[in-house]
């Protein structure tokens, strides 16, 4: 178990030093950083100094190996459009985000897997036909769309609930949180529907397919023909076996989730990274994308771990393949 | 016993002598999204022809026509169907001309996934070993990260690098090149799928065995194929190209508002959704959605009727 | 001569399609007494299978039962509501399928399983349950059983996991057993073992035991009558002995030629040329007329039910003149 993580960490190392070295790159050669920073005037004094001090000078190695053992820090230099360290306008920010992608993922899950067993279980059923119906227009509504349709409707027309902004937070240490009062949560709720909703739909989609798939294979047959109960068949045999691939997708969907937060933050004006980051692009804020993409790569890899250790839970025949391969 | 023929081999033969069409008459659904989808598509390529009004022509724009709420409103102006923009021009035509812009992008952003995937796949399958360890490592950390990110990434790199008016016109192609490259790997895993099954057939070794290339079993004997797979996959792509597209466009990293696509036009009347201008906004969503949605639908069941196994 | 234990009777099964309905059973009846084996052979496509299937109650939609009754006991159960025929399943009748691989759940251990299946059935503790578990893996052979009873599936081989459903199907102590094809998914050097394990411990149990195969070896060894199919009706029924040493229908005569003889040298093997007939085609009159070497004018017009010819009951004119028709 403990060797299993360990050599899931190895293989992580250099898919983000690749990421590193793309965002060093990105750092490094995009644009001219020295010229942004300075401004208008400057004299050549000054200019030589400042790639001094930014080590510009160096080959290009020891720059790189400077930027790993910074960014492993948490040091990402200044933002060139807000000139305050990048990490400080991360930490501020991801709160937000977070808050924002776990309710989603919750919300996707709470209802998508339920709606996925029903549909895959009761194939014919009128409410199953309305559920995919419902589906194909999630996974057609493009996120931005559906936030303007909800604002539209429930903050435009009737008012119920804010359209901007995370409402009143509270500071628990550096972590600011919406979910501690009732202005925080009502400004929650349209962001989390507009986030998680494809998502929801997806995964609904996904799970009714494996259902399908699984409730053919012929272990189902011969449960039923064991004379268990329809509850044993469906929620002890069949959904444990969809449960795979469903933890595969998931995981690659909080991926997703991350990154359609942007879309969502910037219908929302949500104060999270996504928002930060899609401004930072707007201007070309290298520091700030470049640390983005360092940290969605980190939680890419998180996500990952994770989801392989669940596999190894659910699934014991890869637990047995990998004893062996360790002995 | 069951009255259908395995899956596979001659998909696409088999099933356009008669199943494809038969499935596609049966299910009202699907003929009616071929119909909503034909108009979106009719409505955008012959935009310059049969839309009411050129938006693009600053000349004909008449600032006191701005902001008119659509024909069947109180203050809706017949000229002007479904109402007017801020600076006067038919929303109408608008989207028309909005949706060939998101259509030509989906398209070729689509095509150039084919073009990278099948490629790919074919390799990865075929070659195995080395190139398919590699391949299919890239497609997964790919497949990783989502599509909007990568694009956002490309873009902003891009704008970094290039002067602004420089990265105006490239614009459109920076937005296919990165909504293409970020959908490939979907393509390889199916085509290398088929291909390592169609590889081991008889008909493939008995080619080996006369002494075809390589490259040449693949393209005509391994390629017709997958093409079944692949179309399906194309066509579902194609509504998700297309959603990219808005959604870039929407953040503002898209095509340059000199060309604007469906979700510029979102964009520009999201501004206006709290003055009371919904119009602005929500016929383009509207179109987005009938277009995507139809897309979707096709695609879904061009899968069912090609793969009898799911019917 | 006491009821029989199951009994099928006109037993019709059809699967609609679009472009008409394929009947896959039609008119079979044949019925089996307590503690008897009854060997059903037939080429793949005849409806062995669907045969058992319908039995269990486990046909795949969208066939359906469309005529003719299934007695169990006496008591009908192909008309019972799901809940009825569930508690069925594994209680009066156990199943046995094809292939052991795909037959048993990979992600809970073969432990898991057997205690399911007899909490489900019977009055025992999930304790109590264990150790029977323990005691049926013992039974089918499989060694260590008390360690084994913890591990999964996939950690045990073909042969193991077929005996591992074997006994599934028991554990609940079923009154009969349809065997699908039991071993016709294992190496062959393993096949006489499950057989013989499976005719013991039927034979022990009292069970009696519906054993589909198209290995007629398996059939002579263990069956005591067995029933001959072709394009989803019943051909010939009879004693096991008379059925491959003289079997009366032209189609059994030929199946049984194709086995080759032990202890007699023999030139050739017979073959029957042609092949059975699609649902979709099959003629008129007996279906078997095609390829039938004997057919003459009546074969083509008119269906023969099953009548006593030699010592067995076949659905051929050839015998119409031993008496009238009658159903088994």
């Amino acid at each position: 178990m403990f060797a299993f993580i360990i050599s899931r960490l190895l293989q992580a190392l250099p898919v983000m030093l690749t990421v590193a070295l793309l965002s060093f790159a990105m750092f490094a050669y995009v644009g001219d950083p020295v010229a942004i920073m300075l401004g208008q005037d400057y004299t050549i004094a000054q200019r030589d100094q400042l790639i001094a001090d930014l080590g510009l000078n160096q080959p290009f190695f020891v720059q790189f190996a400077k930027f790993v053992v910074n960014a492993a820090q948490g040091e990402f230099g200044l933002s060139y459009r807000l000139s305050r360290p990048v990490a400080q306008l991360i930490v501020e920010r991801a709160p937000a985000t977070l808050e924002l992608a776990l309710c989603a993922a919750i919300l996707a899950l709470a209802i998508g897997v339920p709606m996925g067993v029903y549909t895959g279980l009761y194939r014919n059923s009128w409410l199953s036909r309305f559920f995919l119906t419902f589906s194909l227009i999630g996974v057609s509504l493009p996120t931005f769309l559906i936030g303007i349709l909800l604002i539209l409707t429930f903050s435009v027309w009737l008012g119920w609930l804010p359209s901007f902004g995370r409402g009143d937070t509270v500071n628990l240490g550096w972590w600011s949180t919406g979910l501690l009062t009732w202005s925080g949560i009502k400004a929650l709720i349209l962001p989390s529907i507009t986030l998680g909703l494809f998502q929801l739909t997806l995964i609904m989609r996904l799970v009714r397919a494996e259902m399908m798939e699984v409730l053919r294979t012929d272990y189902i047959k011969f449960a039923r023909a064991r004379g268990l109960t329809n509850r044993a068949v469906h929620f002890g045999h069949a959904l444990k076996n969809t449960l795979v691939p469903v933890i595969t997708i998931t995981g690659l969907q909080l991926g997703a989730i991350i990154a359609f937060a942007i879309v969502t933050e910037t219908v929302f004006q949500w104060p999270g990274m996504g928002l930060l980051f899609i401004q930072s692009v707007s201007v070309a804020d290298i520091p700030v994308m470049s640390a983005y993409l360092l940290l969605i790569a980190l939680m890419f890899v998180t996500i990952n771990l994770i989801v392989d250790l669940l596999y190894y839970a659910v699934d014991p025949r890869l637990r047995i393949g990998r004893g062996k391969g360790a002995h | 016993m069951s009255a259908t023929a395995p899956a596979r081999p001659n998909a696409i033969r088999r099933a356009l002598d008669s199943d494809l069409w038969y499935s596609f008459t049966r299910s009202p659904i699907t003929v009616a999204s071929a119909i909503v989808a034909l108009i979106c598509v009719g409505g955008a390529v012959l935009a310059p022809w049969i839309a009411p009004h050129n938006p693009f022509d600053l000349a004909s724009l008449q600032l006191m026509d701005a902001f008119k709420p659509p024909a069947w409103e109180m203050d809706g102006d017949p000229n002007y169907l479904l109402g007017t923009d801020d600076q006067g021009r038919d929303v109408l035509s608008a989207i028309m001309y909005g949706a060939r812009v998101s259509l030509l992008v989906g398209f070729c952003a689509v095509l150039l996934s084919v073009s990278i995937g099948i490629t790919a796949g074919l390799a990865a399958g075929y070659m195995g070993g080395t190139v398919d360890a590699v391949l299919m490592r890239i497609a997964d950390i790919k497949l990783t990260f989502p599509t909007i990110l990568i694009a956002l990434l490309i873009d902003g790199v891009v704008r970094a690098a290039l002067p602004r008016e420089v990265h105006d016109q490239i614009a459109l192609y920076v937005v296919i090149f990165a909504i293409g490259i970020s959908n490939w790997p979907s393509f390889a895993r199916t085509v290398r799928g088929s291909t390592l099954v169609e590889r081991n057939k008889e008909y493939v070794q008995a080619a080996r065995v006369i002494g075809v290339s390589r490259a040449r079993i693949m393209v005509s004997h391994v390629l017709p194929n997958v093409l079944g797979p692949v179309l399906v996959i194309a066509t579902l792509n194609l509504g998700f190209a297309v959603l990219a597209e808005a959604t870039l466009s929407f953040l503002g990293v898209g095509v340059p508002p000199t060309q604007p696509s469906l979700g510029t036009l979102i964009r520009i009347g999201n501004d206006f959704l709290f003055s009371g201008e919904w119009w602005i906004t929500i016929f383009p969503g509207i179109a987005l959605i009938l277009l995507v949605l139809s897309v979707n639908l096709l695609g879904d069941w061009l899968r069912d009727a090609l793969n009898p196994k799911l019917r | 001569m006491t009821a029989p234990l199951l009994e099928v009777r006109n037993l019709r099964v059809e699967f609609p399609t679009r472009r008409g309905t394929l009947v896959a059973l039609d008119d079979v009846s044949f019925s089996i007494a307590h503690g008897e084996v009854l060997g059903v052979v037939g080429e793949s496509g005849a409806g062995k299978s669907m045969t058992g299937a319908a039995i269990i109650g486990l046909l795949e939609p969208p066939g359906r039962i469309a005529g003719g009754q299934i007695l169990l006991n006496g008591r009908r159960i192909d008309n019972l509501p799901y809940s009825e025929l569930r508690k069925l399943r594994g209680r009066e009748i156990g199943a046995i399928f094809q292939d052991p691989l795909t037959t048993l759940n990979p992600l809970y251990t073969v432990g898991q399983q057997l205690i399911e299946t007899m909490v489900t059935h019977l009055p025992l503790n999930p304790a109590q349950a264990r150790a029977k578990a323990i005691e049926w893996l013992e039974l089918v052979g499989i060694p260590a059983a008390s360690q084994r009873i913890d591990s999964y599936p996939h950690e045990f081989s073909g042969g193991m996991r077929q005996r591992v459903v074997i006994a599934l199907a028991l554990c609940a102590e079923p009154k009969l057993i349809v065997a699908d094809e039991p071993t016709t998914a294992l190496d062959v050097s393993i096949q006489a073992q499950v057989i013989s394990l499976l005719k013991s411990l039927a034979r022990d149990k009292g069970t009696s035991m519906m054993l589909v195969t198209h290995d007629m070896g398996v059939i002579a060894e263990t069956a005591d009558r067995v029933a001959v199919m072709y394009a989803g009706r019943i051909v010939e029924v009879g004693a096991v002995r008379n059925v491959v040493q003289q079997a009366a229908h032209p189609y059994s005569a030929g199946l049984m030629g194709s086995i080759p003889p032990v202890g007699r040298r023999l030139e050739r093997l017979q073959q029957i040329d042609g092949s059975m007939p699609r649902l979709s085609a099959i003629p008129p009159g007996c279906p078997y007329n095609p390829r039938c070497p004997h057919a003459f004018d009546r074969c083509f017009v008119e269906r023969p039910e099953l009548m006593p010819a030699k010592d067995n009951l076949a659905a051929c004119w050839l015998y119409a003149e031993q008496g009238v028709p009658r159903h088994a």
